[in-house]
């Protein structure tokens, strides 16, 4: 069992987490942390989730040696977490399909989320669609031309995606557009939020969903190695597949967790969303966590080529993780991530997402320079079909 | 006493206007908080603009963000409202999210409202639960926290509220965002009478009150409306003003007529 015993009973993540939300929703965030401590307990719930995981999902998802990877980085062993194979195509299915059962289990009709890089507004639409539930996905409107077979996914889906035009078009006025849509219905309403981002308790449900990822991996590489890994890399947006991964492994203290967020055009050009590499603490979407602001308290506008990382917040676990030491957070800028995308093709041939190629790339440049006898578990947390239009242009194929 | 208290006089109903401070610019505000203290508002709220907004509707949302595309800064606000301050004797709230605070700190900014001449704060983002520490501070510079309830909030929330808020409570109309509507919501009075029966502090309505009939309404049952995207709309409409004194003198007078009615 996992001795982290963090939120506290207010939602804080030492000094990180909270309620700060406007009082309308007050209720219904006690409401859901109820009914969540009632899933929890209910082994018929536990057991209706986890045989979805097995028979919709596809879980558990590989845990791949990727030896051509390995060989061509020149140093430890690198295992990668095959989330990409997951339904949909991304880990953003684990949560959505636990919280689409909460939300029928708390008798809400109606679904709400918002979504960056579209993957969990895939996810959510795919769910509702299975669960018989009305779905609205609020996307930034750069985002929505950005990632447009997403968009086309979630219509197929019987989702409404809705264009959000203010603030700078991205996941954080999606957000914004969300919790106004959950303000003014929220007694019909679920707000379906995918990261662990989010007022108390999301980062805490988020998170429980979402470390079926780390669960697995650890009973993976026992099996395989009969010891465990030595790092743990994964990329972070919000910081929901690298929660996943490794809240875990929190009392394993000899594994490393290396986070690794989005460098966008460089640190020092200001375009980026390297939150907690830059970051101070604050208040956003209903949480205290390290967040991006200028002098006077404004978020400010974030880059990066992946839309899913691009979020100037971040998890308040990570806040604490870094403060404490326990995690340690790394940046990769567009170019690498795109370096880390391409290598990955070649070597494997597996699409990655370019969210999770920041991860390949961080992970292929630490392993040089390691033995082999080192372990690197990289969550894959995404495939990159989506991605497909961004990267070409980037890379300038095609016409 | 605080200023605010004194606002609030047996059968008496408070008039609150909200603008955004430097909207549509900086040297606007001082003259529309003038104009509305002239035409009779109790008690102005100066909305700090902020870049995320999540409590308001469009109105607003686009109020702020024209504010804040001129430069407005919580520093800026500051000035604003010491310039006010010269100018009328009307309490003065600042509404704000709680980032720009934080950012600030919360000491500091509260030494600086006072020095302004603020006489109270409204932070939408921020419930009992999470400003014991602003509550400390404010208490302290003798500035009025005031915290909202809503249509949902429990018993136990009304309690609480009830037993932390400063000056009066605010009670949003609705399950919603701040916006013009074309009625007030049916379960106002029920949500009225719930609070009053756990409270003595006035309770001043707010949140989709855009006419002078729903103010009549809203002030048959509390002690006071707010009034905030339908004022922005008629400084939009209306640089000079005019449009905006004969819409708050209506209300000062629908205000007036319903004299000895409600609780307080």
């Amino acid at each position: 069992m996992v001795k982290n015993t963090w939120p506290d009973s207010s939602g804080y993540y030492g000094k990180y987490g909270g309620k700060f939300v406007p009082e309308t929703l007050m209720s219904a965030l006690s409401e859901l942390e109820s009914a969540y401590a009632e899933a929890l307990a209910d082994a018929e719930f536990q057991q209706q989730f986890n045989q979805l995981c097995k028979d919709y999902i596809g879980r558990p998802t590989p845990l791949y040696y990727a030896v051509q990877l390995t060989a061509k980085s020149g140093g430890a062993t690198i295992l990668l977490k095959r989330e990409d194979l997951a339904h949909t195509g991304a880990h953003k299915i684990n949560n959505a399909l636990g919280q689409g059962l909460l939300a029928k289990r708390m008798g809400k009709t109606r679904i709400i989320a918002e979504t960056g890089a579209g993957q969990h507004g895939v996810a959510v639409a795919t769910v509702c669609a299975m669960l018989g539930l009305e779905c609205i996905v609020y996307m930034g409107e750069e985002d929505i031309k950005r990632q447009a077979p997403n968009v086309t996914r979630m219509e197929l889906t019987g989702a409404e995606v809705r264009p959000v035009t203010s603030g700078s078009k991205t996941l954080k006025d999606a957000i914004n557009e969300a919790i106004r849509d959950w303000v003014s219905n929220v007694r019909t309403t679920h707000y379906l939020l995918g990261s662990v981002v989010g007022p108390h308790p999301y980062p805490m449900i988020v998170r429980d969903f979402q470390s079926i990822i780390g669960r697995e991996s650890k009973e993976q590489v026992l099996a395989v190695y009969k010891r465990l890994p030595d790092y743990l890399v994964a990329c972070v947006g919000g910081g929901s597949n690298s929660i996943g991964l490794f809240h875990p492994f929190y009392d394993d203290k000899d594994v490393k967790f290396i986070g690794v967020e989005a460098g966008g055009e460089g640190l020092e050009s200001g375009k980026h969303s390297a939150t907690l590499a830059t970051g101070k603490a604050g208040v956003l979407h209903g949480t205290k966590s390290y967040l991006m602001e200028d002098e006077h308290g404004q978020i400010k506008e974030t880059h990066s080529i992946a839309p899913g990382l691009d979020y100037p917040g971040v998890g308040p676990e990570h806040s604490f993780y870094k403060d404490s030491g326990r995690a340690t957070y790394v940046t990769v800028d567009d170019k690498q991530a795109l370096e880390g995308f391409r290598l990955l093709c070649d070597t494997e041939g597996i699409i990655p997402a370019l969210e999770s190629a920041h991860a390949i790339y961080y992970a292929a440049k630490m392993a040089k320079g390691l033995g082999q006898e080192i372990l690197i578990i990289v969550n894959l947390s995404g495939r990159g079909d989506k991605d497909l239009d961004i990267v070409t242009k980037a890379l300038g194929m095609g016409k | 006493m605080s200023r605010i208290d004194d606002i609030f006089q047996p059968g008496y109903k408070a008039l609150i206007a909200f603008v955004t401070a430097g909207y549509p610019n900086y040297k606007a505000t001082a003259k529309i908080a003038v104009a509305l203290a002239e035409c009779g508002c109790d008690i102005i709220e100066l909305g700090i603009p902020f870049s995320d907004p999540l409590a308001d509707g469009a109105t607003i949302q686009k109020a702020s963000y024209q504010a804040l595309q001129q430069g407005i800064t919580p520093e800026a606000c500051l000035k604003i409202a010491a310039d006010i301050r010269k100018k009328i004797k009307t309490p003065l709230i600042f509404m704000t999210y709680y980032n720009p605070v934080l950012n600030y700190g919360l000491k500091d900014f509260c030494k600086s409202c006072v020095k302004a001449g603020i006489n109270g704060l409204i932070v939408p983002d921020l419930p009992p639960e999470e400003g014991l520490e602003l509550e400390t501070i404010t208490r302290k510079s003798k500035l009025d926290l005031i915290y909202l309830l809503a249509p949902t909030s429990t018993e136990n929330r009304i309690n609480i509220v009830a037993s932390s808020s400063r000056g009066f409570i605010y009670l949003v109309s609705l399950a919603g965002v701040t916006g013009t509507r074309n009625e007030l919501s049916p379960e106002l009075q029920s949500f009225v009478k719930r609070v009053r029966e756990k409270t003595t502090l006035p309770l001043c309505v707010g949140f989709g009150i855009s006419t002078v009939e729903h103010a009549k309404q809203a002030a048959a049952l509390a002690d006071g409306v707010i009034i905030g995207s339908r004022l922005i709309q008629l400084i939009e409409e209306d640089a000079k003003l005019i449009s905006i004194k004969s819409f708050v003198t209506s209300i000062r007078q629908a205000l007036d007529t319903q004299k000895n009615t409600g609780g307080y």
